[in-house]
């Protein structure tokens, strides 16, 4: 029982401190949204009387976006850039909000250090949102020491990417719609992070999915960024369905939707029954969708089309990571079902495998991060799903540290890369790795601090990648040896089987992820510059607005290891608290996770550890040291991206061409639908059958039957006169006869 | 006596509705329809002879309707034929709907 | 203020200015005589009869001002009739005025007194022949619309619901698009065959009660039907299943419920904009509104019967799939509007058939949020029509880029129309599901899914409008919003917030009423509760 002080309605120890004002987190980023908002439905800048033929915001969308370089948009990517007219305005108030914040949750995070031991979330209730019989739900927040560790997340990294953005949107005319966008993001985050109940969480679940969708089909006018905008809603979509039915099974057999109150009535399921493996897995649905994992990953990748920034902060750092923070927040549930924990880590095992694979083979730098990401949001899985909550979430936080400062970094990269096409008017792809190598030379910073983040999520020791992929591991051996779930099976498959493939599965992902990342600094940053004589000279470091927020990330995805140092480690090189994130979401998720692992602390013992370290790391060296031996950049030179695409065969062909998965699912999902609605529903049923056959089916009846009538009226008086003579003789024959 | 009387109308009024059913030219159907008539006439006159005076009063007034109808009946018939030039009543079906 | 609003003793006459207002607008429309212009007769008196829609929009907006009293002086707790007003009228047949709200029938009344300045103001320039007339109709469907929400004499209700009907007869037959004819026909015979029926049922409640009146709570209060009924082939109809079914054919037709939809899209794509809008947002809400208030409470027993229920819970079901489905292969706007609306109103049938006080509670917010987003699309297509003359979709693209203000209005009122927590279509859809689990959750999840098809046809449908490359050259110089269109926008707008975020008012004042409908249905089918828990293991 989490919960039981709330309820006796004892003072709360953050009662009267500054979390009261936890309301004002998700306030001031919305209050940044409408200002930018505002701002951004101004026209771009004054169309001049000389030019009678410019409509007011007309030039307002115009996309010059920086990885802008579809066919049929040079015309105006050629132009002088634009500033828009209140940037400087939109550059102070959109970042500003989320220092605010920032500085607002850091402080809440203080009260809450200095408050003590606090085991019971602090909840705030608002108004009355939904109040239906004896259905209320409230507007609520919750504050406990997972949210409040999303909170920090959210805010702190989300500061940087906004700075960051402030030189990377620069010249965009959609500049203040880009960070009202931006805003109303954090804004919903924060509602998901901090709502006490399901349905309010909801609200930020599919409000962040919004935002997703608007800042992917940022650039609108291609109808690649479009498209990709509108699959990620749909397929979140699909996500949010099983959310949806996960929530009306809570309603229905528990009566409660608040966090507080399904935590308390969930020791009533049965551990193990049907019916928690069923909102489990309608949950874990929610998660799939929105945390990209097979089999509805595949908008994640196409969300790539997005502004870069953008990617950062979202499609990698927070609003992907969603689920993982559904599962830790629903741990309670999760731990009285084994075989849908079971599901979740093998689903995060295998995405973890398999998008690690296609990352072997993309071009495009953004698309290797994105494959990434989906592998790493898989690690999340893996450990939530085995019931290791806190190196999920620790995991969470070291990736947003790492991947945030890949995406920046290659953000950085294309940036210099489309400031160089644009000053030689080259309209070559400014995100493929093909025409990029031996950056180093020219962003030696950049160079420098992409290499920190490589070799953090590569995992190698010292680096934050280090030491939360390998508590996930560590967690999942330990659990295929004793746990709930290794005494549960999944169909028919024995759990500690499934968890020991899992594990097996992380083990060779993790070797793929150090070789896909190795690869990926190989062609951008060494070997021979392929960019061109002419761009060359125009290659340079990003400007420090942009370089700034990378060195804060760098020096996190070092030292985040710090977070949650292993006793391993500290027992030999005694640098900070053993397992900080451990204690410190303890009162969270601790009684969950000793609820799997049989109420033991599920350590190995020292010699295991050691060895399935010394493993993790040998196979992270091996995969850097395979990529620089046999990757071979230098070969690259001569042949142009088209070349190398027809060289590919076989296995690498499928893994080019991401294992045809969108080619299969519009094959056997989309179009069938599509032409089922047209053909049959629509041309069939509604046109067809229903109108025609039944409502003008019936009026021609009925005008058959009138023109049956009229041909009879001839207006031939003799034929009346016949028809009455015949009619008078039937009549006098009847009566004769009868 | 009776007897005749009543075959001998009956044979006019199945002359009379033969005429109308099978002539075209209105001026025939038009004689037909005051053979109808005349053969009611004759009935009527012949039942008088059992039944009292009644059946006379009924002659005179169908005698006078008919030559009214016959008035205006011919009138229309002529109008027709000024507008028409003919008189057949195949030709003349202002009554289809 | 409600003191204020007693101290005009505003309960009193309210509703019977309501129903009059609009007519004195019709008086008005012809006793103002047109100044002559020269060339009037031949564009149809447009110029000559401008002042026509002043008076209607004044006449609708003092109509709107005076109705939102009611928010005021609506009492939440009372069950009861409220702002009551009872005069003889037919008293040979028994027929009275009497007219009331309650909780439900509140807010159909603010809908519409709120939709129909916005819809004058929607078609404020694209009528231009025949003005008089047009707004001479409006305003005489006005009356009848409030006159069917308020009625509560059951002839009085009929007679309302036929003066409603003719005046939309003409809108679309003489000011609609090119297969006018056709559709309006359609629209009048299909209505026309249900109500007939429900007339039919009308007065054999009249007889049957043997109190020789229509009043709605003696009619109800006496509507145990016993065992009258008729044999049929051997079976055994029972009365009241029969009248059911005459309501329900009515009420379904107006729904529209699946199959009897295939009207509405002809009437929408045909109507002009003003039309469209009034069908939609106020005209689709009389069926449900019937199945509240006469339907399911005058004869529960029908109503409730199992298979009688399974049949038009499925049914809804179908509509909320099929309308969406079909919906996102709709070539023509308007139609894939139309196709929403059936499943829309599915979910509205749903949750009023699944009886639970959550259900019903979301189904009358489903019905407030569809006339306030949908009727807010119709008035996006109306402004883009004007300036493009067409409502193919594929004509379209890219036009954010010239049109910024009405993207955004055509983004949040898609987004409100998808459900999006946060605005007014979440609530509604939710509460129904939610109320709708526990007795049929097969049903609702299967209605659950609809939330993924409404995603894929609107976001589909203003992707091809709004984004993509902006190729066609003449959607390059499109004019964007003006005031009058962005004040309407603007309106609507706040309401879709509003209502996402704060619905608690609404939900409140609707409580009671809802609660005392499920109560009526249950006590008179003599149903258990729907069971609390779904039996997924045997606890």
């Amino acid at each position: 029982m989490l919960l039981q002080h709330a309820a006796a309605g004892a003072a709360h120890p953050l009662s009267g401190s500054t979390a009261e004002l936890l309301w004002l987190l998700p306030v001031l980023p919305l209050l940044g949204f409408i200002v930018n908002g505002l701002l951004s439905l101004t026209p771009a800048y004054h169309a001049g009387p000389a030019d009678p033929s410019a409509s007011p915001g007309a030039d307002h969308f115009q996309a010059t976006g920086a990885s802008h370089h579809e066919e049929g948009e040079h015309a105006e990517a050629d132009h002088a850039p634009v500033r828009h007219r209140f940037a400087s305005i939109v550059s102070i108030v959109g970042p500003l909000v989320l220092v605010l914040s920032f500085a607002l949750a850091a402080s809440i995070f203080a009260t809450m250090l200095g408050a003590g031991e606090i085991h019971t979330p602090f909840i705030q209730r608002y108004f009355s949102w939904m109040p239906a019989g004896d259905l209320n739900i409230e507007w609520a927040y919750q504050l406990d020491q997972l949210s409040v560790v999303m909170v920090l997340i959210i805010t702190g990294v989300g500061t940087l990417i906004h700075i960051f953005s402030i030189g990377y949107m620069r010249e965009d005319p959609g500049y203040p719609r880009y960070f009202a966008y931006l805003n109303l993001f954090v804004s919903f985050m924060l509602v998901l992070v901090l709502g006490a109940s399901y349905p309010v969480m909801f609200i930020g679940w599919e409000g962040v999915g919004l935002c997703s969708y608007l800042l992917i089909g940022f650039w609108f006018s291609a109808k690649a960024n479009a498209d990709a905008g509108k699959k990620a809603f749909i397929v979140n979509r699909i996500g949010d369905f099983g959310f949806l039915v996960a929530i009306f099974l809570m309603y229905a057999n528990l009566g409660a939707l608040d966090f507080a109150g399904v935590a308390e009535r969930s020791v009533q399921l049965t551990a193990g029954g049907s019916l928690v493996t069923a909102i489990c897995l309608f949950l874990f649905l929610g998660c799939t969708g929105k945390s990209a994992q097979i089999p509805l990953y595949t908008w994640l990748p196409d969300a790539m089309a997005g502004p870069t920034p953008v990617s950062a902060l979202i499609h990698a750092a927070t609003m992907v990571t969603a689920g993982v923070y559904l599962v830790a927040r629903s741990s309670f549930l999760f731990s009285l079902a084994p075989v849908a924990g079971l599901t979740v880590a093998l689903i995060g095992g295998m995405t973890a495998l398999f998008a690690a694979t296609i990352g072997l083979k993309q071009w495009d730098i953004k698309k290797v991060l994105a494959y990434s990401t989906v592998s790493q949001l898989g690690y999340m899985f893996i450990a939530v799903g085995v019931g290791a909550y806190v190196a999920g979430i620790f995991h969470l936080a070291t990736h947003a540290f790492f991947k945030a400062l890949l995406f920046l970094g290659s953000g950085s990269v294309i940036y210099v890369m489309h400031q160089a096409y644009h000053h030689t008017h080259k309209h070559d792809d400014a995100q493929d790795m093909r025409n990029m190598g031996g950056l180093r030379r020219f962003m030696p910073v950049t160079f420098v601090l992409m290499w920190i983040a490589t070799l953090a999520i590569a995992g190698i020791p010292i680096f934050a990648g280090f030491f939360s992929k390998d508590e996930i591991l560590g967690a999942a051996f330990a659990r295929a040896h004793e746990s709930t779930l290794a005494d549960a099976s999944l169909l028919g498959v024995p759990g500690s089987a499934v968890l020991y493939a899992v594990y097996a599965m992380g083990l060779i992902a993790a070797l793929l992820t150090a070789i896909y990342m190795t690869r990926m600094m190989l062609y951008t940053f060494h070997g021979e510059n392929r960019t061109g004589e002419a761009e060359r000279s125009h290659l340079g470091e990003a400007p420090w607005v942009m370089t700034g927020p990378l060195v804060v990330l760098a020096i996190l995805s070092a030292f985040g290891g710090w977070l949650n140092l292993p006793a391993f480690f500290t027992d030999v090189l005694p640098v900070g608290k053993t397992a900080s994130l451990d204690h410190w979401l303890e009162p969270v998720v601790g009684e969950s996770a000793l609820r799997i692992t049989h109420g033991s602390s599920a350590h190995l013992s020292a010699s295991t550890e050691y060895l399935l370290v010394g493993v993790a790391v040998a196979v992270a060296v091996t995969g850097i040291l395979i990529a620089f031996a046999r990757l071979k950049p230098s070969l690259l030179g001569t042949r142009t991206p088209a070349q190398s695409r027809a060289s590919e065969t076989g296995i690498e062909r499928i893994l080019a061409n991401k294992y045809y998965v969108d080619e299969a699912y519009d094959a056997a999902i989309v179009n069938p639908t599509v032409q089922i609605s047209r053909k049959l529903l629509w041309r069939g049923v509604d046109v067809g059958l229903i109108d025609g056959l039944f409502v003008n089916g019936s009026a021609w009846l009925a005008r058959g039957l009138g023109l049956a009538g009229s041909w009879a009226q001839s207006g031939q008086v003799g034929t009346y006169a016949w028809a009455i003579v015949v009619g008078v003789l039937a009549v006098l024959g009847a009566f004769t006869v009868g | 006596m009776i007897n005749e009387a009543l075959f001998f109308s009956a044979v006019l009024f199945t002359i009379g509705v033969v005429g109308v059913l099978t002539r075209r030219n209105a001026i025939i159907i038009f004689m037909c329809v005051e053979l109808m008539l005349n053969a009611v006439n004759l009935t009527f006159v012949a039942f008088s002879k059992l039944y009292g005076a009644a059946g006379q009063i009924f002659v005179i007034f169908v005698m006078t309707v008919a030559a009214a109808e016959a008035a205006v009946g011919l009138a229309i018939i002529i109008s027709i034929f000024r507008h028409r030039e003919t008189v057949n009543l195949q030709n003349i079906n202002l009554l289809k709907g | 203020m409600r003191e204020f609003l007693a101290s005009l003793s505003y309960n009193n006459w309210i509703l019977p200015a309501l129903l009059i207002l609009p007519l004195v607008g019709v008086a008005a429309i012809y006793l103002v005589p047109a100044p002559r212009h020269a060339g009037a007769a031949t564009l149809d008196d447009f110029a000559g009869h401008g002042t026509a829609r002043w008076i209607t929009l004044v006449t609708f907006v003092a109509e709107f001002v005076l109705s939102l009293g009611l928010w005021w002086s609506f009492e939440s707790g009372s069950a009861g009739w409220q702002a009551v007003v009872d005069r003889g009228w037919i008293s040979e047949w028994g027929a009275r005025f009497t007219v009331g709200i309650d909780g439900i029938s509140l807010f159909m009344v603010l809908l519409t007194t709120l939709i129909m300045p916005l819809s004058v103001l929607g078609g404020w320039t694209s009528i231009r022949t025949k003005v008089r007339g047009y707004y001479a109709l409006l305003l005489v469907l006005t009356t009848g619309m409030i006159g069917v929400f308020v009625a509560l004499d059951l002839l009085l209700f009929y007679v309302m619901w036929e003066v409603m009907l003719v005046p939309m007869y003409f809108i679309i037959g003489i000011w609609g698009g090119e297969r006018r004819i056709y559709a309006s026909l359609k629209f009048f015979i299909y209505t026309m065959v249900g109500s007939l029926l429900m007339l039919v049922a009308i007065l054999y409640l009249w007889t049957a009660t043997g109190s020789s009146t229509f009043n709605y709570d003696q009619i109800l209060a006496a509507a145990s039907l016993g065992d009258r009924g008729i044999t049929v082939l051997g079976t055994f109809l029972p009365a009241s299943l029969l009248l059911f079914g005459a309501f329900f054919l009515a009420f379904a037709v107006k729904v529209p419920m699946f199959p009897f939809h295939t009207w509405l899209p002809d009437a929408h794509v045909e109507a002009p904009t003003a039309g469209s809008v009034i069908l939609a947002a106020i005209m689709l809400k009389m069926g449900t509104y019937g199945f509240l208030r006469f339907a399911m409470p005058l004869f529960p027993d029908a109503a409730m019967t199992p298979w009688v229920r399974t049949t038009i819970l499925v049914l809804a079901v179908i509509g909320i799939v099929y309308g969406a489905l079909v919906a996102m292969v709709q070539p023509d706007f308007k139609k894939l509007i139309a196709y929403s609306s059936v499943s829309h109103l599915g979910f509205v049938m749903l949750g009023i058939f699944a009886l639970t006080v959550q259900s019903v509670q979301g189904s009358l917010m489903v019905m407030i949020n569809h006339g306030i987003s949908t009727g807010a699309l119709f008035l996006l297509v109306g402004m883009v029509y004007e300036r493009r003359h067409t409502r193919m979709i594929d004509s379209y693209g890219g036009i954010a880029r010239v049109m910024p203000m009405f993207a955004v209005f055509l983004t949040v009122v898609s987004l409100s129309s998808i459900g999006l927590p946060g605005t007014n279509g979440f609530i509604g859809e939710f509460l129904v599901l939610i109320g709708s689990f526990p007795s049929s959750p097969y049903l609702t999840i299967i209605a659950a899914t609809g939330v993924i098809f409404a995603a894929a046809y609107l976001l589909w449908a203003i992707q091809r409008i709004l984004f993509n490359p902006l190729d066609n050259p003449e959607n390059k110089r499109l004019p964007d919003l003006n005031r009058r269109e962005l004040l309407i926008m603007g309106v609507l707008t706040v309401l879709i917030v509003w209502l996402g975020v704060y619905p608690a008012p609404v939900l409140r004042r609707m409580e009671t009423s809802a609660n005392k409908f499920v109560e009526t249905v249950e006590r008179g089918a003599s149903v258990r509760p729907a069971p609390r828990a779904v039996s997924l293991e045997g606890r």
